[in-house]
């Protein structure tokens, strides 16, 4: 079971991977497109935290036993069987935001505007290599095995 | 005749070498060596050819016998002077030579059988070969239009323009006995015509004739520089000559490792030897400079013996072949086999492994003699023919 | 992201128009916000406010005097000098051999880069006898190169921790050798011990025992090519904890090292100095003496080998430096090529040349000009601006100002960070083996394979429109000959 991992001291806080997660998880998959057509601008899924000199890129964990999924009421977060991974179905959402309460990592971010969650990792379902580890500029993040 | 040009162009030696030697000392006439050389005429081009015998001297075997080419009598006279300041001068002759088709425009050619005055040496506190080397030197680089070919005792060089079997009957080789004799037949690409061009280089006795280029010239004449050599005879083997007189003579290195520093073994066969990667590695560190890279073949004879040596990667060929107290070696075994229809052993050396012949009376015991790798392989293995073909 | 990469201050959000705009006058051009750009949305170009055009008061010599009147101060850059003089690398030509001499083929065949520094004796004294001999003294303490590259002089406080330690584990994975410069050793990089040469410098930064012992040699520098004459310079700015601790020096002080060693003022007192070093090690070390390339190199030269220099390190002008003096950079010393020629012409001519080993330094800025050197005399070459680009930077020249936004020449946190010393020790170990191959196929061009016969082989050049003296002096033909 492959996580993302950070590596804080060689992160830049430039951001990159913010850009690209909107772009891959975008319509057009065009950067220039996603930032100045596609309305309402989607959420990236990690966040980078700084302060200071300290800067690392957080996105969902993907826990063993995640409390999101206890907590939803609908359903809609699941667990898929072959990555471990937890990932969210739009559909069922109601928008009641439980999980965003009860995730102690801080990871999921309300969509204001369809008021159900929009942001949270999904490990670009199941792309070699999600794209905020493959565009980091200083390979801050990693993506490997447990 | 000598080639105008005022700057310098290196030489390149592409051509055709053979030589032997009677371990037992019994000596033969240079005819042998003509047609063992005369067969390769193919590999030269009628442009140089040249030929060194040992043993030829019996009668004056403790002089130094110079044979000295002259463009002009301007030339001679002031060789001349400088060798009764520096020498004594026993004898002096012109070198017996016939009229012979092929062989055009000779040079004055002289010989000089010269000893060294014991008090100059005293004064000087060099040794008497040291002494002889200042002399060459001096002379080749200083006087316009003279060049020493040869300044060995009880040997000696004769070369020439035109095919290597014109040049021996030239010099009527067939009248000398020697118990050594190498043959060399050139093909040059830079100085044709001048007989200062053609092989063996000789300095004292060491005598290099060679097949190939030595990419590491510049360097290695760089090197040399630093000791005192001067390298005038604008061809590439002459740097083989003086090596071998700077790390043989001078620095006293063991002729094996002597090979060692000229065709070093490479750093991945170093780190991989057992017990001599010490000596290699100080060898190849400290005499880097007399690495000699490019292809070559080479035969040196000297006073005790003679030796064949190729490149470290074998880019020229060398063949050696043994009968009876006789030691062969040749660039195409159908040299050897001129000579000696039916030897007892024939072989192909292997890169950077020399071959040594040596003349039994100048040691007391087989024990003396250098051991190499080489010399151990010759003993065990049968008969067989290199192309072949029988 | 070009707002946040910018240590300079070049972008900025404007909230009220919701635009990013550009501050012209305060770009260095080091690219950094072009080269991280995701959209590839920005170029650097001259800024566009021209003088009248005037051959003798150009826009620089102008620009410079309206600084100095407003200040008062020294001018000072960072990196080597930029002025138009001649380099004679582009004007020297490398030969290949056709017909006469086989070319090798580096991937087929043994190609020997190997190269060892250090004092070698004039001859080799054997014990033994009949196939069994051994050198009968050890010979003096060697450092093996598997390539005749080495990282230059560059000190920690010039350049970042991150960057040290990149250039340390590189060399240590190319079995070569990176030089600390005048800043001290940090204590976590120890353990590359065997791959580093520590510096004496006029400023004693960082010199005690341990720092001696843990090196594989030893450096006394007297000058680099970049301010011959004058000592290291490291603004306070950069003077940061970590600095300080390693350099033994106040925090914040501005390090500015004395212009020559007090101690040595002439060159019986080098003689001592390389002695004492000497002793202080057990002569388990070669000791290298680094000189700027000047007029008299080729007579210094001979001074320093005579003193007990085992390796001589010759600065070109071209060299770099973290912060120097603007006008010593761009007019004091000679080019590289010049003096590598006469002073190893020098040391054969006395025949020494075997006593000490040369690497020389300054602009090396790719493999041709490498085998140039080498086949000039030069033992190795030290390259210092083309590892740094290597690691990312843009020769921008700002080094003294600490903003280096590449993490290389600054000790902010923040911006050190962005140097990965696992992507630099990559992209380092991928620039020497790319340059070694590349000297491996022209070696094997000239049907040479092992570098010891390329080393000096000066007919291995021709010049191209260079004049006679200029030829005279590096004893090359001219092309055609």
């Amino acid at each position: 079971m492959k996580r993302i991992f950070v590596k804080e001291e060689v992160c830049i806080g430039c951001r990159l991977c913010e850009i690209h997660c909107v772009v891959e998880h975008s319509k057009s998959k065009n950067i220039i497109k996603a930032f100045k057509d596609e309305n309402p601008r989607i959420l990236p899924r990690i966040f980078v935290e700084e302060k200071g000199k300290v800067s690392f890129g957080l996105q969902c964990r993907h826990c063993e036993e995640p409390y999101c999924l206890e907590a939803c009421m609908s359903g809609a977060l699941y667990k898929d069987e072959k990555t471990g991974a937890v990932l969210h179905n739009r559909e069922q959402c109601v928008g009641c935001w439980m999980c965003v309460m009860v995730c102690p990592y801080g990871v999921i971010r309300r969509d204001l505007n369809e008021k159900k969650i929009a942001s949270k990792c999904d490990l670009c379902l199941g792309k070699e290599i999600p794209v905020c580890v493959a565009r980091c500029p200083n390979e801050a993040l990693e993506y490997r095995e447990v | 005749m000598r080639p105008t040009k005022p700057w310098f162009e290196k030489d390149i030696s592409g051509c055709s070498l053979t030589g032997f030697i009677s371990e037992d000392g019994k000596r033969v006439s240079g005819e042998a060596i003509i047609q063992s050389i005369a067969l390769m005429n193919e590999r030269s081009n009628g442009l140089g050819g040249g030929f060194a015998g040992y043993g030829i001297y019996p009668e004056m075997k403790d002089l130094y016998a110079f044979h000295l080419m002259f463009d002009n009598t301007l030339a001679k006279e002031e060789t001349e002077r400088i060798l009764n300041e520096l020498l004594f001068v026993e004898l002096q002759e012109k070198i017996p030579t016939r009229k012979t088709n092929g062989i055009h425009h000779p040079p004055l050619l002289m010989r000089y059988f010269t000893k060294v005055d014991e008090n100059k040496l005293f004064e000087l506190e060099i040794s008497e070969e040291d002494y002889i080397v200042e002399t060459v030197m001096k002379i080749n680089a200083r006087v316009k239009g003279a060049y020493v070919f040869s300044s060995g005792k009880n040997m000696g060089t004769f070369k020439a323009v035109g095919f290597p079997d014109d040049v021996g009957k030239f010099y009527r080789l067939e009248e000398y006995q020697g118990c050594t004799w190498i043959a060399h037949g050139r093909f040059p690409t830079n100085t044709p015509g001048w007989w200062g061009g053609a092989h063996p280089f000789t300095l004292l006795d060491f005598a290099v004739v060679h097949n190939g280029e030595i990419s590491s010239y510049g360097i290695n004449k760089r090197y040399l520089e630093m000791f005192g050599y001067e390298c005038t005879l604008m061809t590439d083997t002459e740097v083989m000559a003086y090596l071998f007189d700077l790390l043989w003579r001078r620095h006293r290195l063991p002729i094996e490792v002597v090979c060692m520093a000229l065709a070093s073994p490479t750093w991945t066969e170093i780190d991989h030897y057992d017990g001599t990667m010490e000596l290699a590695k100080a060898v190849r560190t400290v005499y880097g400079s007399a690495l000699v890279n490019g292809p070559f073949a080479i035969l040196l004879g000297h006073k005790k013996g003679l030796i064949g040596l190729n490149d470290r990667i074998k880019l020229r060929p060398l063949v050696a072949a043994r009968k009876g107290n006789t030691l062969y070696i040749a660039s195409e075994e159908s040299g050897i086999r001129e000579i000696c229809p039916t030897p007892e052993k024939l072989w192909a050396p292997k890169a950077g492994e020399p071959i040594m012949g040596w003349l039994k009376e100048e040691y007391q015991s087989e024990f003396e003699l250098p051991r190499t790798r080489i010399s151990d392989r010759e003993r065990s293995e049968p008969v067989y023919s290199v192309s072949g073909v029988y | 992201m070009c707002i946040r990469q910018c240590a300079f201050e070049g972008h900025s959000y404007d909230p009220e128009k919701n635009e990013v705009i550009s501050k012209e006058d305060v770009c260095v051009g080091c690219h950094r916000c072009v080269t991280l750009c995701p959209t590839n949305a920005l170029t650097i170009r001259q800024t566009p406010l021209d003088f009248r055009a005037n051959a003798n008061w150009t826009a620089r010599a102008i620009r410079d005097i309206i600084k100095q009147s407003e200040t008062g101060g020294v001018l000072l850059t960072g990196m080597g000098n930029d002025r138009p003089y001649p380099i004679y690398w582009d004007h020297l030509l490398i030969n290949a051999s056709q017909v006469t001499n086989p070319s090798i083929d580096p991937l087929r065949e043994p190609m020997e880069l190997r190269t060892y520094l250090g004092r070698k004796p004039e001859r080799l004294e054997l014990d033994g006898n009949g196939g069994n001999y051994r050198p009968k003294e050890p010979l003096p303490p060697q450092l093996k190169l598997e390539t005749p590259i080495l990282f230059s002089a560059m000190s920690y406080g010039a350049i970042s921790y991150n960057a040290c330690e990149s250039l340390a584990r590189s060399a240590h994975a190319l079995g070569i050798y990176y030089n600390t410069g005048e800043g001290g050793l940090h204590p976590n990089l120890y353990k590359y011990g065997k791959n580093t040469i520590v510096q004496v410098a006029s400023g004693r930064f960082g010199v005690h025992k341990e720092y001696l012992d843990a090196a594989a040699a030893i450096e006394i520098k007297i000058g680099q090519g970049a301010k011959p004459g004058i000592g290291g310079h490291l603004p306070g700015e950069k003077v940061v904890e970590d600095i300080s601790k390693t350099r033994m020096i106040p925090k914040g002080t501005d390090a500015l090292s004395p212009a020559p060693q007090h101690d040595i003022y002439s060159i019986e007192d080098l003689r001592m100095l390389i002695y004492a070093l000497k002793e202080a090690t057990q002569y388990t070390k070669p000791i290298s003496v680094k000189i700027a390339a000047v007029h008299n190199s080729a007579a210094i030269a001979s001074g320093m080998v005579r003193a007990g220099a085992d390796i001589i390190a010759l600065d070109g002008f071209r060299g770099g430096t973290g912060a120097a003096p603007t006008v010593i950079r761009d007019n004091v010393g000679i080019p590289i090529e010049l003096a590598l020629a006469s002073v190893d012409q020098r040391l054969r001519d006395e025949g020494i040349r075997h006593q000490a080993s040369i690497v020389v330094a300054g602009g090396f800025r790719n493999s041709a000009d490498i085998f140039k050197a080498i086949a000039l005399g030069a033992d190795a070459v030290y390259i210092g601006t083309s590892a740094l680009i290597a690691m990312g930077c843009h020769v921008c020249q700002k080094c003294y100002t600490g903003n280096c936004n590449w993490g290389i020449a600054t000790q902010d946190p923040y911006l050190e960070k962005r140097l990965n010393p696992d992507i630099a020790t990559e992209r380092l170990i991928n620039l020497i083996h790319a340059w070694s191959h590349e000297i491996k196929e022209m070696l094997g061009g000239m049907g040479i394979n092992a570098v010891e016969s390329l080393r000096g082989n000066r007919l291995a050049l021709r010049g191209i429109g260079l004049t006679d003296t200029e030829l005279d002096i590096l004893k090359v033909l001219p092309a055609g000959r």
